[in-house]
């Protein structure tokens, strides 16, 4: 049985729809990442789970029960914890907000000090127990939060964008340990987040929300790889969208116009469809006069460098051939080719590496 | 300034004395004025309460009143609770004009629109998601309650001061609706004015150093709490 099932959810503010989902499930155990922009519902959705939110229609099953009875309201919540972007700590100290859903539940004093000690050590916080919540770094803050609702050993947890407002360095080590905590509590976990890196290193399954529906949901590689729309391609990291028509097609491989260039790619389509065509940046290869000719590189166009931002190690740089498209270099090519913004260089790519999304009719 | 030498040399005395007249006048002040604290604390943090939290058409308009309440004139509030306290007004079977009785709630009437909005302030001052925060980790609504109030205790902590300072204080209502009965509903502002105007300035300025000595104990007081308390 799943641990939770969504059966025709609907949620409304203000008479306008803000959240439809016709079918939802969630394995026990399992952890999914909900990957989305901002407004496309990850936080009404989460909320509806949490029952924070009051919701117009539909089915909420928590293992097999439906839990929509509102005396139900409180001991649902009991069972799960949820984990917000902000702290919201309590004005006391440290172990008094680990304590605070344990003291809620009305638990034995003594089984509060174990509790609270446990988790404040899984989240390497013991040593600021007796400190002022309002004295905290901001990682530190997210470590107590999540010690918070940790502790009152809940089944499924609800974190929405925990590590938004975090620093890279707090950030990367509050994940892995986030990571190794769900893993050893095999709590069921939810995560909305707008950073696919994020998601990948925290879920088993990924699901990409806009405009209130689930547009995708999978495992990781399927998402990753095959996004069926474009705003599931462009927060799985596929930076290069451009739309065309279906010029002609033979053994598998087609050819697409764009903006007066032809594109090799791969797929089942029909002459004369207009598709959606997507690049990796990681995939784009960029040379000088046309340099990749006669190789198995099925696309070369001549491109205009328009501009080149730096991403820490490497470089992303943006060219124009008549569409856009944006590829990664290394600092080491951007100064063995002279990559400058204006100049004229030619682009690469494998027919392999365009994915293709069918236009709905 | 013999008038005022004096006048401290006979407060001093009649506080050391312990005069029974001053005595019974400052223990009905601090009964009548304390028990409308205590009156319009519960009323004012649960209307306040109440407001912060729900969203409900013509909010605004309500915000607005309590704000203006704050500033509710005592000889308003007098001039009403006598009115519906006088013999054949509303409330005139229950016989209440010129007791204790009708100062407390005038005095009550007073002090929640205080309260009230300082209760108000303070619960819209909290995050917004706090309140799921608490939900989310199980509390019910009171239990809920009961924490947001425990987060808001500096302010709330004000709005006491507040309430209190304000009606302790007071006299247009007091002389009012109490009518200034020796003995029997003269309260340390009441008895202030009538000392004054009969010329005893050396009673009215005892009267007036137990005042201000009260107000300053109860603020005392209170202000170590919230310092104690304060985010250091």
């Amino acid at each position: 049985m799943p641990m939770l099932t969504v059966n025709n959810l609907k949620v409304a503010r203000g008479g306008i729809p803000v959240l439809d989902i016709p079918h939802f499930e969630l394995e026990a155990g399992e952890s999914l990442a909900i990957l989305g922009p901002n407004g496309a519902g990850k936080t009404t959705f989460l909320l509806t789970l949490a029952r924070l939110l009051i919701y117009s229609q539909g089915e909420l099953l928590f293992k097999g029960q439906d839990i929509s009875l509102p005396e139900l309201t409180v001991p649902y919540r009991r069972r799960l914890a949820m984990v917000f972007q902000e702290p919201l700590l309590l004005n006391t100290t440290v172990f008094n907000n680990v304590a605070a859903g344990l003291k809620i539940r009305r638990m034995a004093k003594q089984e509060i000090e174990k509790r609270v000690s446990k988790y404040a050590e899984l989240l390497k916080i013991t040593h600021l127990l007796n400190r002022d919540a309002r004295k905290l770094s901001g990682g530190e803050a997210q470590r107590t939060n999540l010690a918070r609702a940790f502790a009152t050993e809940p089944e499924m947890i609800l974190l929405d964008e925990p590590f938004a407002n975090l620093d890279a360095p707090s950030r990367d080590s509050l994940i892995d340990d986030l990571h190794s905590i769900l893993r050893q509590t095999e709590t069921t976990a939810i995560l909305a987040t707008h950073d696919r890196l994020e998601a990948l290193r925290l879920a088993d399954r990924l699901a990409v929300m806009d405009g209130g529906k689930i547009v995708q949901i999978g495992a990781c590689h399927e998402v990753m790889n095959h996004p069926v729309n474009e705003v599931a391609a462009s927060f799985v990291g596929m930076e290069t969208v451009f739309s065309g028509y279906v010029l002609k097609v033979a053994d598998g491989s087609f050819v697409v116009a764009v903006a007066g260039h032809a594109v090799e790619a791969l797929g089942n389509v029909e002459k004369g469809e207009r598709v959606l065509c997507c690049i990796r940046p990681e995939n784009i290869i960029i040379s000088h006069d046309n340099a990749m000719e006669g190789t198995s590189v099925r696309n070369n166009l001549p491109a205009k460098i328009v501009k080149i931002i730096p991403q820490g190690s490497f470089f992303k740089v943006h060219l124009d051939c008549g569409f856009f498209l944006a590829g990664y270099v290394t600092q080491q090519s951007l100064e063995n080719l002279s990559l400058k913004e204006g100049k004229n260089v030619t682009v690469s790519f494998k027919a392999t590496a365009v994915h293709v999304i069918r236009r709905e009719k | 300034m013999d008038l005022i030498v004096d006048g401290f040399l006979k407060a001093f005395h009649l506080l050391i004395s312990l005069d029974r007249e001053v005595l019974g006048i400052t223990l009905l002040s601090l009964q009548v004025s304390g028990l409308a604290t205590m009156i319009s604390l519960f009323l004012g943090i649960s209307c306040g309460t109440a407001v912060a939290l729900t969203e409900f058409p013509g909010r605004n308009l309500v915000v607005s009143l309590i704000n203006a309440g704050m500033a509710l004139p005592p000889v308003v509030v007098g001039l009403f609770v006598t009115v519906f306290f006088w013999r054949n007004g509303p409330f005139g079977f229950m016989e209440l004009l010129y007791t204790p009785a009708a100062m407390v709630v005038a005095q009550t009437i007073i002090a929640t629109p205080i309260v009230t909005g300082i209760t108000l302030a303070a619960m819209q001052s909290l995050p917004k998601k706090l309140r799921l925060q608490i939900l989310a980790l199980g509390a019910t609504r009171p239990q809920m309650l009961l924490i947001l109030m425990r987060e808001a205790q500096l302010p709330l902590l004000a709005a006491i001061m507040a309430g209190f300072g304000g009606v302790i204080s007071e006299v247009g209502a007091s002389i009012m609706v109490g009518g200034n009965i020796k003995g029997y509903s003269r309260v340390l502002t009441t008895a202030t004015v009538m000392e004054t105007s009969r010329g005893n300035f050396d009673m009215a300025i005892a009267l007036s150093i137990i005042l201000l000595f009260f107000v300053f104990l109860i603020n005392l007081a209170l202000t170590l709490i919230q310092q104690r308390e304060r985010p250091r």
